[in-house]
């Protein structure tokens, strides 16, 4: 045989073999664009229901729902989307593939960080589909275009964070069903106890606790800010103290557990 | 630095209640085939998972190619592959992007991996569908992808975990001519399996493993003389010469005893050593009885087995297992 097939040692082996299996990630969803359904047609729908249905009474008009609305949408999108990479983990860990990773001289993070770096395309693709779908129907951005992107960008930096929630549930449950049951309940109160839908000061005292800490509050707070053009207030900061935190914590916790499934 | 690629002292693992291996030594010289046999449940998967770094042992050592598993599992992984007994491939990509992620994440770098892909696919006859979604794939083309995936970096020491299961027999005679140049690129295999003429073919020992225990470990010939002695059989030209040719092979046989006509005309006693066939060669022609054929049998396998474990060899046509469940539970089951 002619080629010379001698493993170098290189450099930094998390980033690149991270970066060739988020690579491997990004084929499989370019082969199954059905699985984007859930960050592309979903908020599309969200929006048309909720601007039309509630727009009128929550608002008064539905166009200023729209306004309002879009950047919640987003945000509740990305709650919800986070859920899927869970699922695809825990389905991903039990197959002969994840065998071969784990008796390959690679770094044990490797491929989770992989799955997460590989989901970027898919928060890209929930942000455009929104603000597309929402120009259709009259959104408009007021902020600029520096700010829309710092929010986009916000967006997308949050989802990959909020993924490593997702990612420690669908290491430590048994079936891919209880990953989705557990992390809906999850994802339920931070969409709905929020500013998404509604102003926060109209919810009952009880509940506001609980909405001044959500980490979606801060995110839409933050997105809304961006893409309207009105103050962000300190959003920007929690949502980025939110992200660290989800970082912080549930990667070593995921990864921790995936090391003891070896 | 020692000649031996694979050595297991005392392994003992547990799953829960399960005793899936108690104490297992194991011995491979470098450049050699051994084979692991052993029913279903008896702890070889279990083995081959704990040497290839995929499981921890609660007890024992066990090093390769020098190297502890438990201690530097990273050095293990770097001269190792595995083929387990499901295919370790990612389906919903093509063969090719299996061969080159797996070649990259080897660290061969990206144009090397391609070439790699490219010569392993052709060896394996995958070239026609290397562009196609493994989950499009034969189990046979399946196997020989995983296989070709765990020969991506030129391995010193190949762990092969029933790599025939499930293959029609003209497939398994490939993959027996793929093991067999590993082993003449100077690579150490070491090979579960069910099949008794598979390690017969292939291994230069056997280790026999039942309920987590070593019972017998030899050459196959060795093996097979654990079961007692061979058998000479003799078929003398002419029916009328019987009586007298059966005469003259119970005076060389085991402890004098009487020769037996397996078939029409065939005359089988049980012997000690190679010399009996000599001796009774030259009787037969003192007496002038012409013989048209003559050989010396050692006992099957399948008699080993049944002597070793005290049931018969698996049916080697069951079907395959569900390959998507883990190893693990297949093991103790």
């Amino acid at each position: 045989m002619a080629t010379l097939a001698t493993p170098v040692r290189r450099p930094l082996p998390l980033i690149r073999h991270s970066a060739a299996l988020a690579v491997r990630s990004l084929i499989k969803t370019w082969r199954t664009p059905e699985a984007l359904i859930d960050v592309t047609a979903q908020p599309a729908l969200f929006l048309l229901i909720f601007v039309y249905i509630f727009g009128g009474a929550v608002s008064g008009s539905t166009h200023d729902y729209l306004q309002f609305l879009l950047p919640g949408i987003l945000g509740q999108t990305i709650a919800f989307g986070a859920i899927a990479i869970g699922v695809n983990m825990n389905t991903d860990i039990t197959k002969g593939v994840f065998d071969r990773f784990r008796a390959f001289p690679i770094p044990r993070l490797a491929p989770l960080l992989g799955a997460v770096l590989g989901d970027i395309v898919r928060y890209v693709v929930v942000t455009v589909s929104t603000l597309g779908m929402g120009y259709i129907l009259g959104f408009r951005l007021q902020g600029g275009v520096f700010a829309a992107l710092a929010g986009c960008a916000l967006a997308v930096l949050f989802a990959l964070c909020l993924s490593w929630l997702s990612v420690a549930v669908g290491m430590s449950v048994r079936t891919t069903g209880a990953v989705q049951g557990i992390l809906f309940l999850l994802m339920m109160p931070l969409a709905f106890a929020s500013n998404v839908f509604v102003d926060p000061a109209t919810l009952p005292s009880w509940m506001q606790g609980f909405v001044k800490v959500n980490p979606l509050t801060h995110l839409v707070g933050a997105v809304r800010g961006l893409f309207l053009g009105t103050p962000v207030g300190d959003h920007v900061w929690w949502t980025l103290a939110w992200s660290l935190a989800f970082v912080v914590v549930f990667m070593p916790l995921a990864l921790r557990i995936y090391r003891r499934k070896v | 630095m020692t000649d031996l690629a694979i050595e297991a002292e005392g392994l003992v693992k547990s799953f829960g209640a399960t005793k899936a291996l108690r104490g297992v030594d194991l011995a491979v010289p470098r450049g050699t085939v051994l084979g692991l046999l052993g029913p279903n449940g008896a702890g070889k998967t279990t083995a081959v998972r704990i040497l290839s770094t995929l499981l921890r042992p609660d007890g024992g050592r066990a090093r390769v190619g020098g190297h502890d598993v438990v201690r530097h599992p990273d050095r293990v992984r770097r001269i190792i592959g595995l083929t387990g007994q499901y295919a370790s491939v990612d389906e919903d990509l093509t063969g090719r992007q299996n061969l080159i992620l797996f070649g990259i994440l080897l660290d061969l770098g990206r144009a090397a991996a391609r070439a790699r892909a490219v010569e392993l696919l052709q060896w394996f006859e995958l070239t026609e569908a290397a562009d196609r979604p493994v989950k499009t794939y034969s189990g046979g083309m399946r196997r020989r992808l995983d296989l070709a995936a765990s020969l991506i970096a030129r391995p010193e020491v190949v762990f092969l975990d029933e790599p025939t299961t499930g293959l029609d027999p003209g497939k398994r005679e490939a993959m027996w001519d793929v093991v067999r140049s590993l082993v003449l690129d100077g690579a150490t295999v070491l090979l579960t399996t069910q099949y008794l003429e598979e390690a017969e073919a292939l291994a230069d020992e056997i280790t026999v493993i039942d309920h987590g225990q070593v019972i017998a470990h030899d050459t196959p010939d060795g093996l097979k003389r654990i079961v007692g002695g061979q058998t000479l059989e003799v078929r003398p030209s002419r029916m009328d010469d019987l009586p007298r040719a059966a005469e003259i092979l119970s005076a060389v046989a085991t402890g004098g005893a009487k020769a037996d006509e397996i078939r029409t005309g065939v005359l089988a006693v049980p012997v000690d050593g190679d010399a009996a066939m000599t001796t009774a060669v030259a009787r037969l022609a003192e007496a002038g009885i012409p013989v048209t054929e003559l050989s010396l049998h050692l006992p099957s396998l399948d008699e080993v087995f049944f002597t070793l474990t005290g049931r018969p060899a698996e049916n080697p046509n069951r079907p395959a297992e569900n390959p998507n469940r883990p190893a693990e539970t297949l093991e103790v089951s």
